[in-house]
This record gives structure tokens, C-alpha cells and sequence, in this order.
């Protein structure tokens, strides 16, 4: 079962971080994706951006309205994703345990509503 | 003492107690949670207008008898002496919070523990079904300890608990013929309870933490019950051992410290010497086990740390008694470990390598680290890396994941 892990953090402990501690972050990341690469889980990874460059659209009376600005205006915000492949929602979950995002932010993890059903 | 304290005090000592008491006969023990926990709500609005009963126990489990659970035993106690006691708690539950009495309940705590880890219940569900009869854990603390959701976990609880009722499952201990083996699964659910506490080494996240000090309270409990069975004094010495070690896996700004760089003289020398007498006694009573043999294994890092001497040789020789009896992947890389200090690196990667093949340690984060260690000391520096790579990536502890990235960081390019 594909399980979507992501990971929220407040977006703006990155920039409070010392240039040594940026590089150790990336590199846990950087391990964690081959960890999950070498368990043959993953599926698919990305960072986003920050909110500030976020642009959100949606149909209004039959109109496109376009916005500056995230969705949800929150504490954490969504940093990024992994997709990985579980057999069941426990390994899913001991996978996101070892996310570096669950020290230092939240990891919500979501089944994927697949073909299946 | 105010009657919040009072009521606190005796859920955690006497909440198996009563379980296990009011749950024995019908081997409902969703029905006597369910009724117990009633009985300390009623507690809890009564105690401090009317004061403390003098027996807090026998008052509370009055209490929940009368919730209704109990309508089968009441047709067919045939012991005697509960039925005084069932009169006797009755008594002095309707008489006044001055009463004093000497009612001990019975204790079928261990009887209770048998229930939870017989063969016909589930592997993984015997540690957090102990847990939660016994101690009175809640369903979500024990989830988060073992990493499941709250959701899934009440589940398996309830259908273990259903399992007991329904298949027959006796509360019991068993015959003399029959102990030994099925004590192992009751020691090694409450293993499985520490060895959860015990994967937070900074012991900074309160519900694993606790879990270890849940899990030394049922060890304790069944060596108090059965102290002549060397398995479980050696199960209580080796949780001894890991727990006195507990401030020194921390340095002062909260790094991760491992085991050949700890300060001994943080470690717990009170912890190690009942430990140590623990195992003694084990060894008396003439049944080696898998238990005894790994706490015999601490006592030698104990010494080694201590003398600075170690016996290799001996070392090796109980880890393959282990390795004999439990065939267990995680005993042979320790053991592999050990072969590299007796008989070289290269020595001890060709058992590591062998060990990749069967998968089982390949989510492990202690393989990984070990492989990169072993390969960082016959200067294969670039397949070290990329091994302390996978040790990092599999590691949830932030600091333990920090202490890996510098040994990577440290690997001569």
C-alpha cells in the first residue's frame, strides 16, 4: 500500500540555522531517501519551497480566482512529501519515526487512496 | 495525603491486583477494566468528601463487583476464603472510611500474565496487553510506545481480550512440567515492553521511558513470584544491567555517548551488584537460558569497562550458546562484533556480509552502523560511507543520527 508522508515543520527554523547545521539537516535527508531507496519503500521525495511562494487557485461562480499565498495560513507548514510503499500502515509508520522531519516537525501519514479502492 | 494522591497511589500498585482478581474466574477482562475503572471514578468523587477508606483496595474492589460483573461468580464461589473476603470487603466498604482491616486480596497477577502470553494469543500483542491489564496503561500511550496508531492498537487490545474469554484461555499458572516453556513468553513480552522503552536512549520521551520502568515492575514481579526460576532472575539481571547504564548515554549537552566511550563512573553500581547477585543465584539453580547467558554478556562489559582487561576467547564462546539457542541474526552481528576485537576486521565482514544475505537485519540500524565501522577499519572509506548512509537513514533518534553523521564525517576521504 503507498502511504504519503508529509512533513510539516515551522518553515522558518531553516533560516535560523547555522550554515554547518543546514548541511548536517540535508545530509540526514540525504541518508534517509537512500535508506528508504536501499528497503526498496520509496516511491517518490520532494522539498517544496516556502509558503510565501505559494500561489493557490480555485473556480469562483465560474471563474478562475488566483491567489497569492498558501491554502491554510498555519503555525507548521508542509515542507515537503516521501511516497513510499508499505505493506502495511506500521512499517509506514516506523518509516516516518526515522523522517529527520519527525524531530524537528509533525509527519502526517495518509494512505493513498489507490486502484484498489 | 488528598484522596487524588491516594487513588494514584493505588492504581499503580494495586491495578493488576485487581484485574486479575475480579477478571479470574469469569476471564472477562474488558468487563473487569471496564467496572474497575468505574469504581476509581466513584473513588474519585467520594474519597474527598467522605475521606480515604482504610483499605482503598478492597473498597474499590467492592466497588466494581458491584458494577455488575460479577453476578456468575456470586452463584459459584466455592472457595471459602473469597467468599469471607468478598464479605469482609462488602463490610467495610459500606461501614465507615475509619474501618481498618487486614483484607489482602489474593494476588493472581502472574496468573493474569500467563493469560496474556499464551501461545494462542498473538506475538505482538502480548507485551501491550500486559502492559494495559497490569499496569493500567491507556491504549494511546502504549501505541505511540510501540509505533502503531491509537486506533489500530485498541483494536488487537479488545481482540486479544475477546480471545481470552471466548477461546477458554486459562488464568493460570501452569503445571511444573509446563512452566518453564510457557514462562518464556511471558518473559519475553515483557522484554519486547522494555526493549520499546529502551530504543530512547535519552530517555527524554516520557511514554517510552516509562516503559521501561513499567517493564522492571513486571519483571520484578515475577521474580518476587517465582524466584527459584533462573530464567527470569537472569531476564531481571540484564534489565538491571542496561538500565544502570542509563545517565551515561547522555553526555552533559545531551549527545549521544556510546557504550566503549561512557564515564563508568555514571553507571548505577547499586543496579550492577543486584544484577550481579541476581545472576549468581541463576546460576545456581542449574538452567542456562538465553536470558542469563545475554546478562552474563553485560556483566563482561562491566568488567571489561571496569578492568580494562577482556577475555575475548570467553566472550565469543557466549555468544555462540546464544547464537545456539536463539538463532537470532541480531545475536550473530553482536557476536561477529566480538570476533573482530578477538580475530581481525576482515574476520569479523566476512559473518557481516554473510548476515545481509538472509534480509532480516536489513532495516537494522546497528548492522548498518557496525558494517560501516568494520569497513572504516580495513580503509574501505567510500562503502563505509554509504553504509553509515543507511545506519543514518534508518536511525529516529536525533542525536543517535547526529553521533552517526560524525563518525561518517570523520571517514579520511
Amino acid at each position: 500500500m503507498q502511504y504519503l508522508l508529509m512533513l510539516y515543520a515551522d518553515e522558518s527554523g531553516w533560516g535560523k540555522m547555522s550554515r554547518a547545521e543546514q548541511e548536517q539537516g540535508v545530509a540526514a535527508y540525504g541518508a534517509y531517501t537512500q535508506a528508504l531507496k536501499t528497503a526498496g519503500v520509496w516511491v517518490g521525495s520532494n522539498r517544496l519551497k516556502d509558503t510565501d511562494t505559494a500561489t493557490t487557485v480555485r473556480l469562483v461562480n465560474g471563474k478562475s480566482q488566483v491567489l497569492d499565498g498558501p491554502y491554510v495560513d498555519s503555525k507548521e507548514q508542509l515542507g515537503g512529501y516521501y511516497l513510499i510503499e508499505t505493506p502495511t500502515l506500521d512499517e509506514a509508520l516506523t518509516w516516518a519515526a526515522r523522517c529527520p522531519g519527525a524531530g524537528h516537525g509533525t509527519i502526517e501519514v495518509r494512505p493513498v487512496w489507490g486502484m484498489e479502492g | 495525603m488528598q484522596a487524588r494522591d491516594v487513588a494514584d497511589a493505588v492504581a499503580r500498585r494495586s491495578y493488576g491486583k485487581l484485574v486479575a482478581f475480579l477478571a479470574a474466574d469469569t476471564r472477562d477482562v474488558a468487563a473487569a477494566e471496564d467496572a474497575l475503572s468505574e469504581a476509581f471514578a466513584i473513588a474519585l468523587a467520594e474519597w474527598p468528601v467522605n475521606g480515604c477508606p482504610a483499605n482503598p483496595e478492597a473498597w474499590l474492589m467492592t466497588v466494581a463487583r458491584r458494577k455488575g460483573i460479577d453476578g456468575v461468580r456470586r452463584r459459584r464461589t466455592g472457595e471459602a476464603a473469597t467468599a469471607q473476603l468478598l464479605m469482609v470487603a462488602e463490610d467495610q466498604a459500606s461501614a465507615s472510611a475509619e474501618a481498618v482491616t487486614d483484607v489482602e486480596i489474593p494476588d493472581k497477577r502472574l496468573a493474569l500474565l500467563f493469560a496474556c502470553a499464551h501461545p494462542a494469543i498473538d506475538i505482538d500483542i502480548r507485551a501491550p496487553l500486559m502492559l494495559q491489564t497490569v499496569l493500567g496503561l491507556d491504549g494511546k500511550t502504549i501505541a505511540s510506545a510501540f509505533l502503531t496508531s491509537p486506533d489500530a492498537m485498541s483494536k488487537r487490545l479488545v481482540r486479544a481480550k475477546q480471545k481470552i474469554r471466548a477461546a477458554g484461555i486459562p488464568f493460570a499458572i501452569p503445571a511444573r512440567d509446563e512452566l518453564a516453556g510457557r514462562l518464556d513468553g511471558v518473559l519475553d513480552a515483557i522484554y519486547a515492553a522494555f526493549a520499546e522503552g529502551w530504543s530512547d536512549p535519552g530517555g527524554t520521551d516520557v511514554a517510552r521511558r516509562d516503559l521501561t520502568s513499567e517493564a522492571l515492575f513486571l519483571a520484578r514481579l515475577v521474580v518476587a513470584m517465582l524466584p527459584q526460576e533462573p530464567e527470569a532472575l537472569g531476564m531481571l539481571a540484564l534489565m538491571l544491567h542496561a538500565d544502570a547504564r542509563r545517565s551515561a548515554r547522555r553526555s552533559a549537552d545531551g549527545g549521544y555517548v556510546p557504550l566503549a566511550d561512557q564515564d563508568v563512573s555514571l553507571w548505577n553500581a547499586a543496579m550492577i551488584e543486584e544484577a550481579e547477585a541476581l545472576l549468581r543465584h541463576a546460576s545456581t539453580l542449574g538452567r542456562i537460558g538465553r536470558y542469563q547467558l545475554e546478562a552474563a554478556l553485560q556483566s563482561a562489559h562491566v568488567e571489561r569497562h571496569r578492568t580494562g582487561r577482556t577475555d575475548w576467547t570467553a566472550e565469543v564462546q557466549l555468544y555462540d550458546a546464544l547464537l545456539a539457542l536463539s538463532g537470532s541474526p541480531v545475536v550473530a552481528l553482536n557476536r561477529a562484533l566480538a570476533i573482530a576485537e578477538w580475530k581481525g576486521s576482515a574476520a569479523a565482514l566476512e559473518i557481516v556480509n554473510a548476515l545481509a544475505d538472509g534480509g532480516r537485519l536489513a532495516q537494522y540500524q546497528p548492522y548498518w552502523a557496525a558494517r560501516a565501522a568494520l569497513l572504516a577499519r580495513i580503509c574501505a572509506y567510500s562503502e563505509a560511507h554509504d553504509a553509515y548512509d543507511i545506519a543514518i537513514g534508518l536511525e529516529r533518534d536525533p542525536e543517535v543520527r547526529r553521533f552517526l553523521q560524525g563518525q561518517q564525517a570523520n571517514l579520511p576521504h
